[in-house]
């Protein structure tokens, strides 16, 4: 269901004592990674694409020499991205413009554009339906466009400064937060109406699914938590996740992208100007560790086959490379001013 | 003569060196509990200063306690090269050195097992300080600890011929402790040990200057992309360089015709 995602998580990694068995793992881990490096086709034969805030701008990073190989220009202030669900088109909320800007995947290029309303940010794209549904900060709306009739085709009402969108991978529900509310609402992707409204963390900022569709995670910006929301019976907040980076002042802790690994063990969140990344595990809640990453950490992706965590570091202006089983950062990639999404190739 | 008594003499002044070492345990503790408090006080604290900046050989953001390792990493192999050119002194005084030096074997071969005595302690001193390193978190990869070795040899020979020619101007120890406040702290802090070049420069220009003059800066960065699996030509030209040089004043230096010690009266005295 990746071609639903906007940005994914990451993890970072900080130095701490670790055991022989962690030392073994980690000896072996590097030969592997050695190997890959030396095997002429590599398993990282993928794009990576981030949105340049400042720039107007998409960098394309190729996985396997992890250098910027395209640079696209798209309209004024990019944010989320979402690919289209053939995976033949990369949609780009572009701010100031109004707009999604739409990239064909072959020729890097704008292929058009469609009207999204008031400030578009987040935007996410349905598993079974042409649409992209769009936060509207301004107007406290959650737009449904289809992207095929390019129709705008409804707008869904929400609390005030609507920002971050989930939607499960079953296309059921669409959980929308609203960073001057507090709340996540709960929508009803079929009747398209909000039938839950959660209190949640002060200035929510993004909401994941599980991957099995059972939880919501929704992170908030000044609380630095995460919430988890039952999404089966009580459709309420079950479980606060709360970070705490050693040395680091409380105030730049704060919680933004969240993206887990499909096999249930970790959940990355990005936590801001901490510049880490927190490494949580999926069923247990627990922190397991903070990653170094670059300045203000935003937002995060997936590789394909999960080995790696990319971060988009906004003030720094650069993409860090987690390896995710060594949850250790490995490289910073420079792209362009302000990175603010990054989506993998599907 | 033959290549044999050289291997003899060698072992010898090398084996001493060695046994001086293990006998002197309190001498290995020192020496390791001095970086170590660099690690896990002085770094700590500092720990956030570099997270904001990437800086070669480094591929990502690092803490600080990261970038002090390879500084702290010459920290032991400098203080070592002083210790060993302190018993120099020492020995001169006691007569062992006196010995030694009138033998028929040449006084630079004499001098390089000397050095390459004290080089071998400094690298045993050096690989155990990185192991605590490594369970503590600080880990670079396996590869660069084997590519780190020839590093630390040049290192060792460098800052260690520094320490011989130190010492043929120092005729009594109380005189050599001055000379280690002058010279093994103006080093040290004087470099890129503690903070990368381009900080220096920011808060200050001269001291820039000064640090990109200092060969030390060279040989903890020459250490610090070894251990990163990098070569910095420029860093291994110029340690190599100042090691030739540093070693040929030493050389010069106790040759009892023209050196210092000549004009001082005798080594011995």
């Amino acid at each position: 269901m990746q071609h639903s995602v906007i940005h994914s998580d990451k993890k970072s990694f900080e130095p701490r004592i670790r055991g022989s068995k962690k030392m073994l793992k980690q000896g072996l881990q590097s030969v592997a990674l050695a190997t890959l490096f030396l095997t002429p086709f590599s398993a990282y034969a993928e794009r990576i694409f981030v949105s340049n805030e400042k720039d107007n701008t998409i960098s394309v990073i190729d996985a396997q020499s992890l250098e910027v190989i395209e640079t696209i220009e798209v309209g004024r202030r990019p944010r989320a991205m979402a690919f289209s669900s053939d995976g033949s088109e990369l949609f780009v909320a572009v701010g100031d413009d109004e707009a999604i800007d739409m990239i064909d995947l072959e020729t890097l290029k704008v292929v058009r554009s469609q009207s999204s309303g008031e400030d578009p940010e987040v935007i996410r794209t349905d598993p079974n339906k042409p649409y992209i549904y769009v936060s509207n900060e301004d107007d406290n709306i959650v737009s449904v466009l289809d992207y095929e009739k390019r129709t705008h085709v409804d707008q869904i009402p929400v609390g005030v400064e609507p920002e971050g969108l989930g939607i499960s991978p079953d296309g059921k529900w669409l959980i929308a937060t609203t960073e001057t509310s507090n709340m996540a609402h709960i929508i009803d992707a079929e009747k398209r109406e909000a039938v839950y409204h959660r209190l949640v963390g002060a200035r929510p900022r993004h909401a994941e699914f599980t991957p099995d569709g059972k939880e919501a995670w929704v992170s908030a910006e000044i609380a630095a938590t995460v919430s988890v929301i039952d999404m089966q019976e009580s459709f309420d907040v079950e479980h606060t996740i709360r970070f705490d980076v050693p040395g680091v002042p409380r105030e730049t802790v704060q919680a933004v992208g969240i993206t887990m690994t499909s096999d249930g063990r970790y959940a990355f969140v990005a936590l801001g100007p901490s510049n880490r990344v927190a490494v949580i595990d999926q069923q247990s809640y627990e922190v397991l560790d903070y990653i170094l990453v670059g300045q203000r950490v935003w937002h995060l992706a997936l590789s394909a086959d999960e080995s790696r965590l990319y971060t988009t570091n906004g003030v720094s202006g650069d993409v860090t490379v987690i390896d995710v089983d060594g949850l250790e950062a490995i490289k910073s990639v420079p792209v362009g001013r302000f990175p603010w999404g990054v989506v993998v190739e599907p | 003569m033959s290549l044999l008594p050289y291997l003899h003499c060698m072992s010898g002044v090398v084996g001493r060196e060695l046994l001086r070492f293990v006998h002197q345990r309190s001498r290995f503790v020192a020496a390791l509990v001095r970086p170590l408090v660099w690690l896990f006080v002085f770094a700590a604290g500092f720990r956030m200063a570099l997270g904001v900046a990437m800086t070669e050989p480094y591929q990502t953001y690092i803490l600080y306690e990261v970038y002090i390792v390879p500084g702290l990493v010459g920290m032991i192999q400098l203080f070592n090269g002083m210790q060993s050119s302190l018993s120099m002194v020492y020995d001169r005084e006691m007569g062992s050195m006196r010995v030694l030096l009138v033998s028929p074997f040449p006084r630079w071969f004499l001098l390089v097992c000397k050095l390459l005595a004290g080089t071998f302690v400094s690298i045993v001193q050096v690989y155990v300080f990185l192991l605590i390193a490594y369970i503590y978190g600080i880990q670079a990869p396996l590869l660069g600890y084997v590519l780190v070795l020839p590093a630390l040899i040049v290192t060792g020979f460098m800052v260690g011929a520094l320490g011989l020619l130190l010492s043929t101007f120092v005729r009594q120890l109380e005189n050599f402790a001055g000379i280690m406040n002058f010279v093994i702290f103006p080093m040290f802090f004087l470099s890129s040990a503690l903070y990368p070049l381009w900080r220096i420069r920011e808060g200050s220009y001269l001291i820039y200057q000064i640090a990109a003059l200092n060969p030390f800066t060279y040989a903890v960065e020459m250490i610090r992309f070894a251990l990163y699996e990098q070569l910095n030509i420029e860093a291994v030209l110029i340690t190599l360089a100042a090691t030739c040089v540093l070693l040929g004043l030493a050389i010069l230096g106790y040759n009892p015709a023209r050196g210092m010690s000549a004009r001082k009266g005798g080594a011995g005295e």
